[in-house]
């Protein structure tokens, strides 16, 4: 069996179809991850131990196992404690908790970066932890991440797939839709690896340049 | 509800997990430093190929690169069992973030030391072998580390090609009921922690041995993690 076109152009819009999903879940995905990332990294450097070392044993656990089995458990032990959702919601929720575990450090990384005395003078002018946080330390740790937040977007991007096998339709799910449906396997699967192409391989060079416009303006 | 024999499933399962995550790493490995050092290659020819091969595997999924060579390559080309086929995707795969761990951790040793190298006369390769790359491999660690655990929960993916690993098993034994779900999951996920845990105390105890008496080397170690 060698590559027919006909059938390749045919399959295409299906393709098209699940590539629209996998970017809607990816941003719905990363919007997640983004949130609880946040409360996550600010958690993790609570002052009360009772705080912030769940918090690091969590974010080590979920970082350490597949997110495949995180899906799997979401989506069929979830109903166990009444949790019944859609596909699709079941994995935007499970890949924006995985994916929050990356982006704490990442925001970790940024809040460390801001100096010593910022946190010193908002003490010292009296400001409350709403204000610090908000006002003074978040204003000036974001900026320095988001190119960091933007790889893992890209990253999120390329997991997506993985919600296939809990039933949601990617590009992925529709590639193996078609295969089954006429036992060819070849253009449906080449052609989802080629819209990966397609999209990572550009995102990842506006984040190069993000990355190099901020390092100018620092 | 949970006796030994599941007990049993379980471990199979773990072991194929090692298995291929083991295959894999050796694979990706080699794949690391041969691919990090051509992008550092002074030869157009050397470098080009190499940076097809790591924007390809970078910039596609890994359970699509999976379900490409597993279903679409066999019918035009070689057909690789399902152990083959996981080993190679997830190798092929961790070489591809690995390169650019090692060209990074090459370029951040200081200058100085490629210039000591060409004022003693040392071949190129030597300089690279006994100079350049045992101090670069300490600041590659902790990336390497991370890689690792990348790798194993990567691991996962070969399930979904038939081979029995531990999410395999799991999957298999909630089907037949054999315990509950919440009970099989639960376990499944502590297993992946543990051996990631294994992992990283396996990197960190040869972060500890590769930095004895290298000042240096611990430094450069710090600024590239």
């Amino acid at each position: 069996m060698i590559w027919n076109w006909e059938f390749a152009w045919d399959i295409l819009p299906r393709l098209l179809d699940g590539l629209l999903v996998t970017v809607q879940a990816t941003l719905m995905g990363i919007t997640l991850a983004m949130v609880l990332g946040l409360f996550l990294a600010i958690l993790r450097r609570s002052e009360y131990r009772i705080i912030s070392w769940p918090t690091a044993w969590v974010v080590e656990f979920i970082r350490s196992t597949p997110l495949l089995v995180q899906l799997y458990f979401l989506y069929f032990a979830g109903p166990s404690f009444g949790l019944t959702l859609g596909a699709l919601t079941t994995g935007v929720i499970g890949l924006g908790v995985h994916y929050a575990t990356y982006t704490s450090e990442v925001y970790r990384a940024g809040i460390e970066s801001v100096p010593r005395g910022q946190w010193e003078a908002s003490t010292a002018l009296n400001l409350a932890p709403s204000t610090t946080w908000g006002r003074v330390v978040l204003p000036q740790a974001i900026p320095v991440v988001i190119p960091a937040l933007g790889n893992y977007l890209i990253a999120m991007f390329k997991d997506v797939p993985l919600l296939a096998t809990i039933t949601v339709l990617d590009v992925l799910g529709e590639a193996r839709a078609v295969g089954t449906q006429y036992f060819r396997y070849l253009e449906p699967y080449t052609l989802a690896g080629l819209l990966f192409l397609a999209v990572s391989i550009p995102a990842s060079i506006l984040v190069r340049q993000l990355e190099v416009r901020l390092a100018r303006r620092t | 509800m949970f006796d030994i024999g599941l007990w049993g499933r379980f471990m199979d399962g773990v072991w194929i997990t090692l298995q291929v995550t083991a295959y894999a790493a050796l694979l990706g490995t080699a794949l690391s430093i041969v691919s990090g050092l051509a992008g550092l290659s002074p030869y157009r020819a050397v470098r080009w190929p190499n940076r097809v091969y790591v924007d390809f595997f970078r910039g596609t999924s890994a359970i699509v690169q999976l379900f490409w060579i597993f279903y679409a390559l066999p019918l035009i080309g070689p057909t690789l069992s399902p152990m083959v086929a996981g080993a190679v995707t997830l190798g092929l795969n961790m070489g591809s973030y690995g390169s650019e761990v090692v060209r990074g951790a090459v370029v951040a040793v200081p200058r100085g030391q490629t210039e000591a190298g060409i004022a003693l006369n040392l071949a190129p390769l030597d300089r690279m072998r006994y100079v350049i790359f045992p101090q670069a491999a300490v600041a590659m660690l902790p990336p390497y580390g991370n890689l690792l655990i990348e790798l194993l929960k990567g691991s996962a993916l070969v399930s979904l090609i038939t081979l029995a690993d531990i999410t395999f098993m799991v999957s298999l034994l909630r089907v037949n009921g054999a315990a509950s779900t919440v009970t099989l999951f639960t376990i499944a996920l502590i297993l992946y922690f543990a051996i990631a845990q294994a992992i990283t105390l396996g990197v960190r105890l040869l972060e500890g041995r590769l930095t004895r008496g290298l000042e240096i080397g611990r430094a450069a170690g710090r600024r590239a993690a």
